[in-house]
Formats: C-alpha cells, sequence, structure tokens
C-alpha cells in the first residue's frame, strides 16, 4: 500500500426513502480516506460509519465490481461514472479526488429509470428493450450450425465485437440532455446487424427496440456526443448513425 | 409500413424531418449569401445588377416555388424543434442539484432550441425590414445612370416615364411595373448601427447553430461512419464558420462604405 496523504472529504449524497418520497441532498463528512481505495470502497466506509450510529445506510447498486457487470451508477460531480473517462464507478479511484474536496453523488436522472432507494434506480427499462428485439433466434434442437463456419469480414466483427462491450449501465442516458437511451439502443442493434446471423430480424430489430425505448419514457438523441464521452465502455455514437440508417431503411421497406 | 414507424410519431423520424429541413436550408443559405455578395460591387453597375437580380428572385417561377419550400422548411423546422424539446424535458422530470454538461459536449449542441429562437426572431425582423419594404413598403424606384428615366422591371429606361403607382406610364400608356430599388433600401437600412450590430449578432447564433446543426443532421440521417465522419466534421466547421461570416461582412462593409 502507498503511503499516500488519506483524503478528507465531504459528501453530498441524495438520500430518497421510497420512490414516492421526495429525497434531497445530504452531507456527511468523511475523513482518513486512502486515494488507493475504489469509489465504492469509499462509500462502503461511509455506510459502515452510519451504521455505527444507528443511521440507515446510503443504498447504492453494485456487483462484480470489475467493471463488466453494469451494476454501478452514480452521478459524481455532475457526470456519470465521476471524472474519469472509460471507467465505472467500481473503477474509480479515491485518487482523482483532491484532499479537501466536496464530492456530489446523485442517482442516474430519467424518467425511465426511477429511483428505489437513494441511489439506486430500476433500469430494468434496459431489459424491456432488449426483449424487445435484442436476441437471435436460432434452433437449437441439436443441428446448431458452428457459428465460426459462417466466414466473417473482420472490420464486421471487430466493430460487432465493440458494440458488444456495452455493458448496459445506462451511463449514457444519465450523461444526456434528454436522457435519451440512443447509445444503449444502437449498440444492442449495431452488435447483431454487423453479423450474418442478426440479419433475419433486422428490420422487425430496430424497429421494436426504437419504439419500446420510446415507450419507457427515453428522450430523443439531439447528438450532443455525451454519451460517448461518458460510456464506460468507450461505445461510439457511430453505432446511432448506423441504427438510425437501419431506421430508415426499415421504416421505408417495412 | 409498420404501426411503429408512424411518420412523426417516431423520436428518429422527428429528427430525419429536422435533418433534411436543416440541409435545405443550408443549401438556401448558400444561394441566399451568393446573391447577397453582389452588394459589394460598387456604384451604379452595382445597384442596377442587385435590383435586376431582386425583379429576378421575385418574378421567376421556379424562385417562387424555392420561396415557399424555403417558408414551409423554416416553418417544419420550427415546430418540429418545439414538439422534440418538449419530449427532451419530458424524459428529465427531476435534474441534477450538480451538473457538468460542459465536460462532455459543446454549449451549441445543449441550447439548439435558444440558437433557433434568436435566428427565428432574425428572420423576422429581417423580412420585416427588406422582403416586405420591397413588397409592401414605399419602394423607391430605380432610375438609370444619370438619374433622368424610371426603368421597367427588364430594365429599360424610359424618357419621360411617370410613376403611377408602381407603374411607368409615358404620354398616358401604361408600360408596366417599375423597378424597384431594393438597393437603396438595403443602404439605407445599413446606415443604422443598432441593425448592423443586431444582424452581426443573429449571423453569430446562426454560426453556433450551424456548427453543431450541420453535422447532426448527417447524423440524423445515418450519414456518419468512419470514413465520412472526418470530412462531414470539416465540411461543417468550414460551413458554420465562412458563410455567417460572409454574410455578417455585407452589413458591417455597408455601414462603413455609408459612414
Amino acid at each position: 500500500m502507498s503511503a499516500a496523504k488519506k483524503l478528507n472529504l465531504t459528501l453530498k449524497v441524495w438520500r430518497q426513502k421510497n420512490g414516492n418520497a421526495k429525497g434531497n441532498l445530504e452531507t456527511y463528512p468523511l475523513n482518513d480516506i486512502s486515494p488507493d481505495s475504489s469509489f465504492l470502497e469509499m462509500l462502503d466506509i461511509l455506510n459502515n460509519e452510519l451504521i455505527n450510529k444507528g443511521e440507515s445506510p446510503v443504498v447504492f447498486d453494485h456487483d462484480c465490481r470489475e467493471g463488466i457487470c453494469g451494476s454501478c451508477s452514480l452521478y459524481i460531480n455532475g457526470e456519470p461514472h465521476g471524472p474519469a473517462r472509460l471507467v465505472t464507478t467500481c473503477q474509480l479511484h479515491m485518487r482523482s479526488f483532491k484532499d479537501g474536496e466536496t464530492i456530489y453523488i446523485e442517482p442516474f436522472r430519467a424518467k425511465a429509470f426511477p429511483v428505489i432507494k437513494d441511489l439506486m434506480v430500476d433500469r430494468s427499462a434496459f431489459d424491456r428493450i432488449q426483449h424487445a428485439g435484442g436476441y437471435i433466434s436460432v434452433n437449437t434442437s441439436g443441428n446448431t450450425q458452428d457459428a465460426n463456419a459462417i466466414p466473417i469480414e473482420k472490420e464486421n466483427a471487430d466493430e460487432a465485437f465493440y458494440s458488444a462491450a456495452c455493458i448496459g449501465c445506462g451511463a449514457c442516458v444519465a450523461a444526456c440532455k434528454n436522457a435519451s437511451a440512443s447509445l444503449f439502443v444502437a449498440a444492442k442493434v449495431s452488435q447483431y446487424t454487423l453479423l450474418p446471423q442478426g440479419q433475419v430480424e433486422a428490420k422487425d430489430r430496430v424497429l421494436n427496440m426504437v419504439k419500446q425505448a420510446e415507450k419507457e419514457g427515453f428522450g430523443p438523441c439531439s447528438n450532443t456526443g455525451a454519451c460517448e464521452v461518458e460510456c464506460p465502455k468507450g461505445i461510439s455514437i457511430e453505432n446511432i448513425a448506423r441504427m438510425n440508417r437501419e431506421y430508415l431503411s426499415a421504416t421505408i421497406s417495412k | 409500413m409498420s404501426e411503429s414507424t408512424g411518420l412523426l410519431k417516431s423520436h428518429i423520424v422527428k429528427k430525419y424531418w429536422m435533418a433534411f429541413t436543416g440541409l435545405f436550408l443550408c443549401l438556401f443559405l448558400t444561394g441566399h449569401l451568393a446573391g447577397n455578395l453582389q452588394l459589394f460591387i460598387t456604384g451604379y453597375a452595382g445597384q442596377l445588377q442587385f435590383n435586376q437580380y431582386a425583379v429576378f428572385m421575385t418574378t421567376n417561377p421556379a424562385v417562387k416555388l424555392l420561396s415557399y419550400v424555403t417558408y414551409i422548411s423554416i416553418l417544419f423546422h420550427a415546430i418540429d424543434g418545439i414538439v422534440i424539446s418538449m419530449a427532451n424535458r419530458k424524459a428529465r422530470p427531476q435534474g441534477y442539484a450538480y451538473s457538468k454538461p460542459e465536460k462532455n459536449s459543446m454549449w451549441s449542441s445543449r441550447n439548439m432550441g435558444v440558437l433557433g429562437t434568436i435566428i427565428l426572431v432574425y428572420i423576422v425582423v429581417h423580412m420585416q425590414n427588406f422582403w416586405y419594404e420591397y413588397k409592401f413598403g414605399t419602394t423607391p424606384y430605380m432610375m438609370n445612370e444619370d438619374g433622368t428615366a424610371p426603368l421597367l422591371k427588364d430594365g429599360t429606361a424610359i424618357p419621360n416615364g411617370e410613376i403611377v403607382d408602381g407603374m411607368i406610364m409615358q404620354a398616358g400608356e401604361n408600360l408596366g411595373p417599375a423597378m424597384g430599388d431594393l438597393y437603396t433600401i438595403v443602404m439605407e437600412g445599413f446606415a443604422n448601427p443598432i441593425l448592423v450590430v443586431f444582424y452581426v449578432l443573429a449571423m453569430a447564433a446562426m454560426g453556433f447553430h450551424l456548427i453543431h446543426g450541420f453535422q447532426s443532421a448527417f447524423q440524423s440521417i445515418g450519414l456518419r461512419n468512419k470514413k465520412y465522419s472526418p470530412v462531414i466534421t470539416k465540411a461543417g466547421y468550414a460551413f458554420a464558420i465562412l458563410v455567417p461570416l460572409l454574410f455578417a461582412i455585407i452589413p458591417v462593409y455597408l455601414f462603413i462604405m455609408a459612414a
């Protein structure tokens, strides 16, 4: 462990009893935080202190804590997943902050992401978008063809892979001024449409997934590019252009 | 057409309309600028050329058709923009207490509605200044170089011609409508420093609107990819800077020349 100077921080944390409660920012001083600890570890320390004082701990989503599950969220100091680039909150370290700093911690805000409690929001809207078309129908009767037997152009395979890197965390929605889910939907549309296996359902997929996203209450895309900057997986907004292209051709031909 | 693709129902389709009308209006701007640049021609030659151009723009049937498409585009672009802005707001009923949008996006990208509103106000004032004055105001009429004879719309000078209700009369005979002098209206308009400042500010708003809008239109209709994006980005910046700049130089130049 490094002997770097410990941090004394002031946390402004969004506390909200439940989805119907009003909620407000609470101030918590937190001292002696190692710059080597992760952001979630810092919140664990805060929660230990709160529990020891007999107060209710801050509720937040987390699971794998290695940046691949998409569970963690948080709007930290005005940005989803905090100030660092290409990392999730669990991979954000306290060395990204200065001693004496005030850190604002809020839930991802969107009509389609209602607050459950404190910093935890309901992101099941993303699951429903996936259910609307984020799949391929393959007969699994035992005669399934080996996927590697189908030749795929390297460029397309790579692009599909980059699109599939989306972990569905919702940072794109949180960053977007319109709480648009375009980057998420576009990544999911792209990962299938770039591959031969995704062709059969390509048109219905883009129409149905876009329709579901709007039904959930996500906003329109203003092409500000904020989502691309804040995405922990570096998903490009070229995916959105691809989705718009696919949607246009599906609209005309369906 | 499946039921999910109602022509105005989906956000994406609304953005297609925004893009198509926006790109058409970019073409309009280019044409309008080309016409305006004739104001740099000095003296009587410039006055005559500009006024003949004004006759062409108000009488040519193809131009008339294009002008209607332009009006419809402006209206549709504005209304569609308002509808989209309302949907934008609806998607996040509760905002952040602390947000740093400048970390991930350009100011102009986040304020297209504000910029668009400024441009719309400008268009109304601009139409009043020149279009309305030329069509319905007390327009001066174009004379030949020594100021002795009024000109018909085709440029023919009528010695001893008398203008009655916009018509040139010669010895009691109506020879047709007189050529208006839009050039003089423009010169008189831009002698007013307040109007010049307003035009320059409006063109600045136009520049910021285009910095986002030009590229955004291509993104909306799905034309951006690894190959085209760098070209579209560069062309977008060039268009957004050059076109409003050239538009804005004209009133400043005319003001300096008049002073």
